[in-house]
């Protein structure tokens, strides 16, 4: 079928905002390939009116194949659904985001389905004549960037990094049809169970998907000094990083660690302090949209990725950057 | 407890170099090293072995030179080692890799766990683990944290994902890929090092384990790698200092400018 599909996520019944950044991307290709834009949910129960909002972000068709077992993801049963719906279906390109579902399952579905799969993609082009996609992806540590197609096999897919792209502005004008599908009994696979989930924080790091992110490494000297960070990430609605170092002297947990044996994001902003740049921590930074960076040392590697630093004092500036923010807040009520 | 763990030789990030008409690595006189993220798999096994006995096997696929990389295994505490290689694997995608690798697996037979490491720091996909597990209709766990609970039959495992971390109850035999948090990698000891320069690594080659030719290398792989390119990894941005002629205040305000400019406050 001549058809383009990407990968929406959920939970408890909400759509997640990769699923919009997928259609945006998926809008522009499906364009150019002149074929039809379709958004694939597999999940718990989903209401019409929340489905809606794939249409007005960019979906021609929407298929759900909905049931309370899938609203957990379990790699093996999401990824029999996904397989059977490409087996009846047979879409040409298929975009998930780089979740930890998404890059659990469609490495799963790559063999059962026998194509390609391309990891963690930050630009998605196609090619002129062929209709193939161009996938472009950073590797080793951010070095290179490759660019990958999928000529003989169908379908081309890939998974694209979350907050690569934004949502498209929501057109409520558009409508399209939805497709529901129940689940098939022998698509459930029993070995796995889901015993639960555990937070063992107020809010659980996500730094993945935030916007802004306020990281600190050893230059903050003790877990405390943690405190002004917090306050700096407050006024930016951000989510705090840290380098490994700081992870390592339990400073902030392992979900915060960002870089090469972190996690790799992709934010509007990144501010950091204390944080000398070593290529490890670069690696997972690289595709930030602006990063500034505080620290004492002129010399330090991490002025050279940034697009704004501050040589000096993290203990006299972030204080003094909290309390200007403030009184900016409060003059702006 | 018989436990198999895949194992990526790759380069030292820091001093990596490319060969931009073919679009591979040229890994010629640069250092390697075990894929640093493998590490932690390789201490989970052992932890594992610790408790229940059985013994570990390390694979790897790729180059002669690799044997490197399986001995530093076997001296970490790892009994056997095998060597996937053969001109004809050259090229591999993670599609073509996991075919292979998942075929020697079933030659090396009787096991009760695959542990892989998050993702290797060089192709930097991370889908090789659940590539195998595919292949061998295994129970998957990726980006696991914490192993709760263990038994010769049954595993409960704890993974990080975007929520929190999400706990999974499956039976053996099961395929994990494993997070830095899960371990603290040991060095290598004296005693495991004398094991490694004693310990025969056997090489399985295409034909040893009866693959199918279409599957291999370069021309198995359903991924082409088109072009290289090589980012300019430096912005230029601005440099403001504090202290001298600009005070501290002075470089808060160009900062705001900055934000402001660009919309971000
Ligand atoms: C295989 C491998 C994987 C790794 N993975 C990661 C990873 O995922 N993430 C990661 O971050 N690292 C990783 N590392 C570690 C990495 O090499 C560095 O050791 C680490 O990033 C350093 O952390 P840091 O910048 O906080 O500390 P440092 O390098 O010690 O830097 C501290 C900085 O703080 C500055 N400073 C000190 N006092 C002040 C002050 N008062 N005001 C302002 N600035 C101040 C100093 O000038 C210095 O630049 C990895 C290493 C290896 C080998
Ligand atoms: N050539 C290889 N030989 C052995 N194990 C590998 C190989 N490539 C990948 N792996 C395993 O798969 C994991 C993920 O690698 P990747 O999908 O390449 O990022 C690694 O951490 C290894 O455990």
């Amino acid at each position: 079928m001549n058809q383009l599909w990407t990968i929406a996520e959920q939970k408890n019944g909400k759509l997640k905002s990769v699923s919009f950044e997928l259609l945006s991307r998926g809008r522009k290709l499906a364009d150019k390939m002149n074929t039809q834009l379709c958004s694939v949910l597999i999940g718990g129960p989903m209401k019409d009116e929340t489905l809606q909002e794939l249409f007005y972000r960019g979906a021609d068709v929407i298929y759900v194949v909905e049931d309370e077992r899938l609203e957990d993801f379990v790699a093996e049963t999401h990824s029999n659904v996904l397989t059977d719906l490409i087996e009846s279906y047979k879409p040409h390109t298929i975009l998930a985001a780089a979740t930890t579902s998404g890059r659990t399952m469609m490495p799963h579905v790559a063999i059962k389905v026998n194509t390609g799969l391309t990891a963690d993609c930050t630009e998605l082009a196609i090619e002129e004549g062929t209709n193939h996609l161009l996938q472009t992806r950073p590797a080793i540590g951010g070095n290179i960037m490759a660019t990958i197609k999928t000529p003989d096999h169908s379908p081309q897919m890939a998974t694209v990094r979350p907050k690569s792209s934004r949502p498209l502005p929501e057109d409520t004008s558009r409508n399209g049809e939805i497709i529901r599908l129940a689940l098939k009994e022998e698509l459930v696979d029993t070995r796995v169970k889901v015993l639960g989930i555990r937070k063992d924080e107020e809010e659980f790091a996500n730094i993945e998907e935030a916007d802004v992110i306020v990281s600190g490494g050893k230059g903050m000297k003790k877990e405390e000094n943690f405190g002004m960070l917090r306050e700096l990430a407050h006024h930016f609605d951000a989510v705090i990083g840290a380098s490994r170092d700081a992870v390592d002297r339990g400073w902030a947990t392992y979900p915060h660690q960002v870089g090469l044996s972190g996690k790799t994001v992709s934010p509007k902003l990144y501010i950091c302090a204390g944080i000398s740049g070593s290529i490890q921590h670069l690696a997972g930074i690289k595709t930030a949209e602006y990063i500034v960076a505080i620290n004492s040392d002129p010399d330090a590697n991490i002025f050279q990725v940034a697009d704004f630093g501050i040589v000096g004092d993290l203990f006299e500036v972030i204080p003094a950057l909290n309390k200007k923010l403030e009184m900016a807040k409060k003059e702006g009520r | 407890m018989n436990i198999i763990i895949p194992i990526k030789q790759v380069p030292e990030t820091s001093n990596v170099k490319m060969d931009k008409e073919k679009g591979t690595m040229i890994r010629d006189g640069v250092q390697t090293v075990i894929n640093p993220l493998d590490l932690y798999a390789l201490e989970t096994g052992i932890q594992l072995k610790e408790k229940f006995g059985g013994k570990i096997t390390v694979i790897s696929m790729g180059p002669p030179s690799a044997v490197k990389a399986l001995k530093e295994a076997v001296a970490m505490g790892c009994d056997d080692a095998v060597l996937l290689s053969d001109k004809k694997f050259a090229g591999s995608d993670t599609w073509a890799t996991s075919y292979t690798i998942s075929q020697a697996i079933k030659k090396i037979g009787h096991y009760d766990l695959i542990i892989a490491g998050e993702r290797a720091t060089d192709g930097d996909t991370g889908q090789v683990g659940p590539g195998i597990a595919a292949w061998l209709d295994l129970p998957l766990a990726t980006y696991v944290s914490k192993i709760v609970k263990v038994d010769e039959k049954e595993l409960v495992v704890e993974r990080l994902v975007e929520e929190g971390y999400q706990k999974l109850q499956m039976p053996l035999p099961a395929l994990l890929t494993v997070v830095k948090e899960i371990s603290n990698p040991r060095l290598p000891t004296l005693r495991g090092k004398k094991r490694a320069r004693a310990t025969e690594v056997p090489i399985f080659t295409a034909e040893k384990m009866d693959l199918d030719p279409e599957f291999l290398g370069l021309k198995g792989s359903p991924t082409k790698v088109l072009k290289i390119d090589f980012p300019t990894v430096t912005r230029g941005g601005t440099l403001v200092k504090t202290g001298g002629e600009e005070g501290v205040e002075e470089a808060i305000d160009k900062l705001i400018d900055f934000l402001k400019e660009k919309e971000l406050v």
